[in-house]
C-alpha cells in the first residue's frame, strides 16, 4: 500500500444536512490503491495542519474517491468553501482500513455514529442485504447517507437521540437486537467514543468479534509524529499505537477506549 | 552551485535536515521520495528503555504553529539499533541518533551504546518540554548542560551536538556551557513551551495541559537565537524553529546556521525540504553564489 501527495479535481460538490458536504474527486491513482476505512489528510489552505477525513466511498472504475466531512471549525470551513472544479490537496490513502472479506459466511453489521457514519459505507454496499446498517444522529435534521446505505440492500435502521426520526435513543438496542438473531460475522463500528464503547460491549457479550475506526488529532497522518495515540491490549501486553498508521482501525477486542 | 555542506567532518549534500520527532526514523515518507533527498535525518528522541509517552491529545493547532506533547514516545534504544539504525544505514543520508535520558547514567549509557553503532552523529536533548524528568530539566541551567555534554563527551568519539532549549534566558550562556564541555555543534531551537485553552469546556486542549511551540510562529525567535549563539560560540550552529521555504532557510543560514533541520512544516506540506533544497539552489543560480556555504552568517547587522 503507498499514499499521494496531490492536488485533485473536484467533479462533484454536494451539501447534504446542515453544515455537512459531500465531495468526489478524480483521483484515479489514490482510487486505485484505497480500500475501504482508510482516510485522506485534506490540506486547509493558511493552516498548519491538515484535517483527517475518511474515504467515504470508492469508485475504482471511475477512479474517483467521495469524503463526506461537517463544519466543525476553521479548518474544515475553510476546505468547505471549495468548490466543483477546484483541487483539493490531499495526502491519500492513509491507515489500515477495515479487513473483512465477503466471501467468508454471515452478516455484518455496521454502526454509525453521526459524522463516523461515512468509512462504513462500501461495506453495507459489498455485502449487500447480508448487511444491516444501524445509523445514530443527534435528530432528524443531522441524518446523512441513510439512503445511499439503504441502496446497497442493507437493512438500514436509523436511531435518534430526541427520538424525531426513527428508532428513539442510542444504538444499543438495534444494535443487541440484531446481534440476538445471529449469524453476525463481524461488526464494524464508526463514532463518538461512547458508541464505540458499547459497540464493543454488546459485541463482546454477543460473542462477536468487531472492528472499530478511531478519532485521534494528529499531526503529520502518515506514522512520524506519534501525536495520535491509542492503547491496545495484546496478549495481555500494553502497546501505545498511532491511530494514522496502525489504525484507524482496531480490533474492538483489543483496542482500549 | 553547490548545496554540500560539512559539519564536524560530516558531509551533507545539502543543508536540510529532517527535525527530530517529526520524522520518525526516516521511513514514513518514501512513498512520495526516497530520504536520500535529505542532507540527514535526526530521529525520533530515544531513551534507554521504551517510553509511551504522554496521553491524549498530544496537538493542538496555533495561528501559524502547533503545540505538542509527544512526551518522547520512542520505542526504546535496543530497538532503534537492531531495527531502525540499520534500515535508514543503508540510506544515503547523514544519520543521526537524537537521544535523551531521565538521569546522567541514562545519557552516559545511551551515548556508549550508539559509539558502537555506525550513527553518523550524536544529538543531545537536554531541552525536551514535554517529560517532567530529563528534559528541559538539564538545558535550563549552565551546570545542567555542562553536566550532561561532559558525560556523553567522555562516553562517545561521534560528533556530538547539544540541542538547546529557547525556555530560558540567556541561550548564549548555555551555548557557551556545552562548547566548553567539548560540544561540536549546537542545535536549536526547541519547542517553546506554550498552551491553549478550549473556551466552551475551560478545558486545555492538550491533557498534558502545556506543551511545546513550533511551526512558522517561532520562526522571528529561532532566528534570533541562532544568530545570537553563532556569535558567541565557535563551534557551528544548526539552525531551526518554523521553517517552511527555501527563503526562511536563507534567513536562517544567513543569521549563521550551517544547516538547518525542518519539522512541522512538513506536516502540511511532506514535499516541503526537497522544494526548498530547489529553492536554495535557484537562489544561489539567481545571485551567482557558488556554494550555500558563502551565506552562512552573512547577515549584516546594522
Ligand atoms: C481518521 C479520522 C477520520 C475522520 N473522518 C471524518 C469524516 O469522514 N467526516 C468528518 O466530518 N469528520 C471526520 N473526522 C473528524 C475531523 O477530522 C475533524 O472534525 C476536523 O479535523 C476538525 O477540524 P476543524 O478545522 O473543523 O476544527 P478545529 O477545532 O479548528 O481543529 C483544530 C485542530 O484539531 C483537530 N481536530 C478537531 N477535532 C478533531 C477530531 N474530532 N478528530 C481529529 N482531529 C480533530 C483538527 O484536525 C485541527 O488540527 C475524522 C477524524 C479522524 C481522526
Ligand atoms: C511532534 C513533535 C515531536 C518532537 N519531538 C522531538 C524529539 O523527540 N526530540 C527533539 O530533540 N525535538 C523534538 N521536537 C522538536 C523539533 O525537533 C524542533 O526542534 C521544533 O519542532 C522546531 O522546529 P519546527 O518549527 O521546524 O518544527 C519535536 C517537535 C514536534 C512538532
Ligand atoms: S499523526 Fe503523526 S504519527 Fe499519527
Amino acid at each position: 500500500m503507498s499514499f499521494f501527495c496531490n492536488s485533485y479535481p473536484i467533479i462533484e460538490k454536494k451539501a447534504l444536512a446542515g453544515d455537512i458536504y459531500s465531495y468526489t474527486l478524480l483521483c484515479p491513482e489514490v482510487a486505485n490503491e484505497a480500500k475501504t476505512g482508510q482516510f485522506v489528510q485534506v490540506k486547509a489552505e493558511g493552516y498548519t495542519l491538515r484535517r483527517p477525513i475518511s474515504i467515504c466511498s470508492i469508485d475504482k472504475e471511475k477512479g474517483t474517491i467521495r469524503l463526506v466531512f461537517e463544519i466543525r471549525g476553521k479548518g474544515t470551513d475553510k476546505i468547505s468553501q471549495l468548490n466543483k472544479g477546484d483541487l483539493m490537496d490531499i495526502i491519500a490513502p492513509l491507515g489500515n482500513g477495515f479487513n473483512y472479506s465477503t466471501e467468508k459466511q454471515g452478516r455484518v453489521i455496521v454502526v454509525g455514529g453521526g459524522i463516523g457514519t461515512p468509512p462504513m459505507l462500501d461495506i453495507a454496499r459489498d455485502y449487500g442485504e447480508r448487511a444491516t446498517a444501524i445509523l445514530g444522529f443527534r435528530s432528524f435534521d443531522r441524518v446523512i447517507l441513510d439512503k445511499d446505505y439503504a441502496k446497497g440492500g442493507a437493512k438500514t435502521i436509523v436511531c435518534t437521540d430526541d427520538g424525531s426520526v426513527g428508532v428513539a435513543g442510542t444504538i444499543a438496542k438495534p444494535l443487541e437486537e440484531e446481534l440476538s438473531k445471529g449469524d453476525v460475522a463481524m461488526v464494524f463500528g464508526c463514532g463518538p467514543t461512547p458508541m464505540l464503547k458499547a459497540v464493543v460491549e454488546c459485541c463482546k457479550a454477543a460473542g462477536v468479534p468487531s472492528q472499530v475506526s478511531l478519532e485521534q488529532r494528529m499531526g503529520c497522518g502518515v506514522g512520524a509524529c506519534v501525536v495520535c495515540a491509542c492503547t491496545v491490549i495484546r496478549g495481555g501486553r500494553q502497546y501505545v499505537l498511532r491511530v494514522c498508521k496502525d489504525g484507524p482501525v482496531f480490533k474492538g477486542e483489543e483496542v482500549v477506549l | 552551485m553547490s548545496l554540500e555542506v560539512t559539519l564536524c567532518g560530516q558531509k551533507f549534500k545539502n543543508p536540510i535536515i529532517a527535525a527530530s520527532g517529526a520524522y520518525g526514523f526516516g521511513d514514513d515518507y518514501t512513498d512520495l521520495y526516497p530520504v536520500s533527498a535529505l542532507g540527514g535525518v535526526s530521529c525520533k528522541g530515544t531513551t534507554l528503555k521504551p517510553k509511551d509517552g504522554n496521553p491524549t491529545p498530544r496537538i493542538a493547532e496555533t495561528p501559524s504553529g502547533i503545540l505538542n506533547s509527544v512526551g518522547l514516545q520512542n520505542p526504546g534504544l535496543d530497538r532503534f539499533i537492531s531495527y531502525y539504525l540499520p534500515r535508514l544505514k543503508k540510506e544515503d543520508t547523514v544519520v543521526i541518533a537524537n537521544i535523551a535520558g531521565a538521569t546522567v547514567d541514562d545519557y552516559r549509557e545511551v551515548a556508549t551504546r550508539l559509539d558502537s553503532t555506525d550513527v553518523d552523529m550524536i544529538e543531545l536533548n537536554i531541552s525536551c518540554p514535554n517529560v517532567k524528568q530529563g528534559g528541559a530539566t538539564w538545558g535550563v541551567t549552565c551546570t545542567g548542560a555542562a553536566t550532561v555534554t561532559k558525560a556523553v563527551r567522555e562516553a562517545t568519539k561521534k560528533p556530538v551536538i547539544v540541542k538547546l532549549t529557547p525556555n530560558v534566558t540567556d541561550i548564549t550562556e548555555i551555548a557557551r556551557a556545552v562548547e566548553a564541555e567539548g560540544a561540536d555543534c549546537v542545535s536549536l531551537i526547541n519547542t517553546l513551551l506554550g498552551m491553549r485553552i478550549d473556551i466552551r469546556t475551560r478545558r486545555p486542549i492538550l491533557k498534558n495541559n502545556v506543551g511545546g511551540l513550533s511551526g512558522p510562529a517561532v520562526f522571528p525567535v529561532a532566528v534570533r537565537m541562532v544568530w545570537q549563539v553563532s556569535n558567541a560560540v565557535k563551534i557551528p550552529v544548526i539552525g531551526m524553529g518554523g521553517i517552511a521555504t527555501a527563503e526562511d532557510a536563507i534567513e536562517m543560514m544567513m543569521a549563521g546556521a550551517s544547516a538547518i533541520q525542518m519539522g512541522t512544516a512538513i506536516f502540511g506540506d511532506p514535499y516541503a525540504p526537497i522544494k526548498v533544497a530547489q529553492g536554495m539552489e535557484k537562489f544561489l543560480k539567481d545571485n551567482n553564489i557558488g556554494s550555500i556555504n558563502d551565506i552562512v552568517g552573512t547577515v549584516k547587522p546594522w
